[in-house]
């Protein structure tokens, strides 16, 4: 029997997504071209953080990350969710202006922020080395696994009657496979629906051997944002991570370099020297991995997700957000899948908005 | 020989079961604690107490400190022997940051000594890097290296880095290092790959009991200055390293109770009655199997369970019908010898059957790459230091003496021999319970894992090969029981610090 509704895509964003369709007591099937979750999803972070890039970006990962709080009960361990906070790290006084202005707008669309002056950083997170001139705590995001994250979707899915195939390659989509096709594929997305705005955006990480408590936040430098939207080649930031395992997570990093995963060295270290710039300590800590990955990226950096053309619909294109905005994507999608209003505005993530270029 | 003393009563701790020598006079950190009694040296993820496993830098259980040091790998720095201690100053003080080297060789064993002298006797700047205190790989430990060779190695010129651990390699060639916490970086024109072998551990129940170690992990330890006197050891497990360690145990006055090789004793007796091509190995093996009682060595024979309680303290064995116990202080357990092939992985060399593919001359399929001895396929010390010649020569651009090639041909040809008469039976897939912990960086049992998944897979599913060790230790376990292929190679190809990944001294400037 056909299903209602299948998705192409077993990363974190088509794991939501048959999750949240499967809710609606539709009979999803998700296809994947290896195995779940271990694409895109398998590379990044798991930092479900509210950014403040654009009003449509502050939308959507505020409620991502709250639908990751309603979920959060009920992870299981291997998902390693930990709500340990956000800490904007501010170096100097300029910086710090930056974060009011910060603080102003999480302030207005109701996200908790809490500014820290420089001893009350250092108190926080004593490795940060001295002189930093303050910071922005945001108490309510969080970190995970985002693996353990999409296969743990998956099973809710199942358990709601979806089916999952693994190692089900897809070559072409057809409307009549299904009621509805859901493009889910990730940087996969533009091969299956030409014309989709879909580029690789490359980063890569480190993570270190366990050294529990040498830090206790996600602990970001205000020019992340900078290096995130920016237009840059190549860019890095500091964006270091505490894992449930006592591991640290070092990044980030950003260029564009089509599908090639082999290690840029140079930039990777030019990522570990902006870490080293804020936290000198780690340069005794023992790094065991390096790898890479590929962010679908947009032209202006937010996700396409609703209609494509009859039968079709897209959820692709999150760039470093897909972990934090997964589960809004999948109840975003199931709404304008279903004609009913979303809970956000969904123009600013329509798919056809570059299609008049 | 060595130079462990006997027991100086009121000094040492004794503590049954545990091999006890003057802690004094052991030369690296593991040693020095199994030799005061003390084999536990952290706990596992899920707080398990782990030990030494095996002893040569490659499974990571034996990490210390806040800074995480394989204690396998640390010296005992008050403690180091002079000969040891000067090499180790002579090495730490020479400046690494010269001109680029003709040739860099990854390895001091028996392939990368005579490689590198070989190259530096034809006049090539040659640098001769190893994790080890000292030049002289897993079989010359300890300062063993044979005095003509010593001499030799001095008069050739090359610079001998110790204490280098290689975590990356760059085209062109870039060699960066980890050197006694600090980052080394060299450039050279041309590689020589002699990264040695490392064991084959297959899992058990009890197999990560501390004390239950590796068979060339004993012999390291030994080596390393630990004495097993008066010790129970079982040996178990297969392959040419059985014999040679349980003699070397008996001269140390270790009670070798048994020594249990899994090979049939119809493929035993087969490779014996083949050895009279090689009379070297035959006396040698004919000498390994005196040192001990005849009725302690049985083949057929392996290991399924090892008891105990913060150590081991009984194996458990069978030959397949009989299920039998034998009290042991000391388990060795190991089924053959694997090439160490990641760093020719990492710089692009292809592999055939698990190991480097070379040709004629040594070159891997990497223009200006090189690849002697075990990373080559694993056939022993002398075959090593034939082709260790053979790529120094090629390296240096010269052709290599053709009574050298044969030689190469003839010592080949026995290790295709030890290949076929010593291979894990499939009896070995079905020792694991489903508690038994097959990744022992993550503490990651059986029963976490399905078969129908890939090592990537298994990784992200159940963070299986996650830790320090890379998979160095499961990822082969993994592939002999599920059949699979490891994940891909990258830098760090070994845990270094953040400094050294990036080149910098701690304690200066960025």
């Amino acid at each position: 029997m056909k299903p209602d509704v299948l998705v192409v895509g077993a990363g974190i964003v088509g794991a939501a997504c048959a999750y949240a369709l499967s809710r609606e007591r539709l009979r999803v099937t998700v296809v994947d071209a290896a195995f779940a979750g271990g694409g895109t999803t398998a590379a990044g972070m798991g930092h479900i953080v509210v950014m403040d890039g654009s009003e449509a970006e502050l939308a959507l990962t505020a409620y991502g990350r709250s639908l990751w709080e309603e979920l959060a009960p009920q992870l299981p361990r291997s998902c390693e969710d930990e709500a340990c906070g956000t800490i904007w790290v501010a170096a100097d006084e300029e910086e710090l202006e930056l974060v009011r202005a910060k603080a102003r707008t999480y302030a207005a669309h109701g996200v908790p922020a809490l500014q820290l002056d420089a001893a009350r950083l250092a108190e926080l997170e004593p490795n940060l080395r001295r002189g930093l001139a303050g910071g922005l705590l945001v108490p309510g995001d969080r970190v995970l696994y985002p693996p353990a994250a999409a296969r743990w979707l998956l099973a809710r899915a199942r358990d709601l009657g979806a089916e999952v195939r693994e190692g089900t390659p897809v070559e072409r989509l057809e409307t009549r496979s299904a009621g509805a096709v859901v493009n889910a594929a990730g940087v996969q997305a533009a091969r299956l629906t030409p014309g989709l705005p879909i580029e690789p955006r490359k980063g890569q990480l480190v993570i270190t051997d366990r050294h529990p408590g040498f830090v206790r936040h996600q602990l970001v430098e205000l020019g992340y944002l900078k290096s995130a939207h920016g237009e840059a080649a190549e860019s890095v930031a500091f964006n270091v991570q505490p894992r449930a395992t006592g591991q640290l997570l070092i990044g980030s990093s950003r260029e564009y370099a089509g599908l090639d995963a082999t290690l840029n060295r140079p930039l990777r270290d030019a990522m570990l020297r902006r870490a080293l710039e804020f936290l000198p300590g780690l340069s005794r800590l023992s790094a065991i991995r390096t790898w890479t990955g590929f962010r679908p990226a947009t032209p202006d950096k937010l996700p396409l997700i609703g209609r494509h053309s009859s039968g079709v619909f897209v959820a692709a294109g999150h760039e470093g957000l897909g972990i934090t905005t997964a589960p809004a994507t999948g109840a975003l999608l199931a709404d304008l899948l279903l004609g009913r209003p979303p809970a956000i505005d969904p123009r600013p993530y329509d798919v056809m908005r570059f299609a008049h270029d | 020989m060595r130079r462990y003393l006997r027991h100086r009563g009121d000094r040492l701790r004794q503590v049954s079961g545990d091999p006890i020598c003057d802690p004094a006079q052991t030369e690296t950190l593991a040693a020095e604690r199994l030799a005061a009694g003390r084999p536990v040296l952290r706990r596992s993820v899920g707080g398990e107490p782990r030990g030494v496993l095996c002893a040569m830098g490659v499974c990571f259980e034996c990490r210390i400190g806040p800074e995480q040091r394989r204690a396998c790998m640390e010296p005992v720095e008050s403690r180091l022997s002079d000969r040891v201690a000067g090499a180790l100053a002579e090495a730490i003080s020479a400046v690494p940051e010269a001109p680029p080297y003709d040739l860099a060789v990854i390895g001091a064993g028996p392939a990368g000594i005579a490689a590198a002298c070989a190259a530096a006797e034809s006049g090539k700047r040659v640098a001769l890097l190893d994790e080890g205190l000292a030049p002289g790989g897993q079989i010359w430990r300890g300062g063993r290296v044979p005095p003509a060779w010593r001499e030799r190695l001095e008069r050739s010129g090359v610079v001998s880095l110790d204490r280098a651990t290689v975590f990356d390699l760059q085209p062109g060639f870039a060699v960066q290092a980890e050197r006694a916490g600090e980052p080394l970086q060299l450039k050279a024109s041309a590689l020589v790959l002699a990264t040695g072998a490392r064991e084959l551990f297959l899992p058990f129940p009890g197999w990560t009991l501390p004390n239950v170690v590796g068979v060339g992990a004993v012999q390291a330890l030994l080596k390393a200055g630990l004495s097993f006197r008066d010790r129970r050891v079982v040996l178990a497990g297969s392959g040419p390293l059985l014999l040679p360690v349980a003699a070397l145990l008996a001269e140390d006055g270790a009670d070798v109770a048994l020594v249990a090789e899994q090979s049939a004793p119809v493929d035993v007796a087969r490779f014996a009655r083949s050895l009279w091509r090689w009379p070297g190995k035959l006396v040698e093996a004919a000498r390994h199997r005196l040192s001990f009682p005849a009725a302690r060595y049985r083949p057929g024979v392996w290991v399924v369970e090892a008891l105990g309680d913060s150590r081991v303290r009984e194996a458990v064995l069978t030959d397949g019908e009989r299920v039998f116990r034998e009290r042991a202080d000391i388990l060795g357990v190991s089924f053959g010898l694997l090439p160490n092939t990641e760093l020719g992985e990492l710089i692009g060399c292809e592999l055939e059957a698990g190991a480097l593919r070379v040709g004629a001359r040594q070159e891997t399929s990497v223009p200006g790459v090189f690849a002697a001895g075990e990373p080559t396929g694993v056939g022993g010390a002398e075959l090593a230091a034939v082709e260790g010649f053979v790529a120094g020569f090629a390296a240096a651009g010269r052709e290599a003496p053709v009574a050298l090639l044969r030689r190469r041909e003839s010592l080949r040809a026995f290790s295709r021999l030890l290949a076929s008469a010593f291979h894990p039976r499939p009896e070995l897939r079905a020792l694991a319970r489903p508690d038994t912990l097959l990744c022992r960086c993550e503490d990651v049992p059986l029963s976490a894992l399905e078969p129908s998944w890939g090592a990537r897979q298994a990784k992200l599913a159940a963070r299986f090969g996650m830790g320090a060790c890379q998979g160095r230790t499961c990822g082969p376990a993994a592939r002999f029981l599920f059949g699979w292929e490891g994940d891909s190679v990258r830098s760090p190809v070994k845990p270094a610090s953040i400094g050294s990944l990036v080149g910098a001294h701690p304690g200066r400037a960025l």
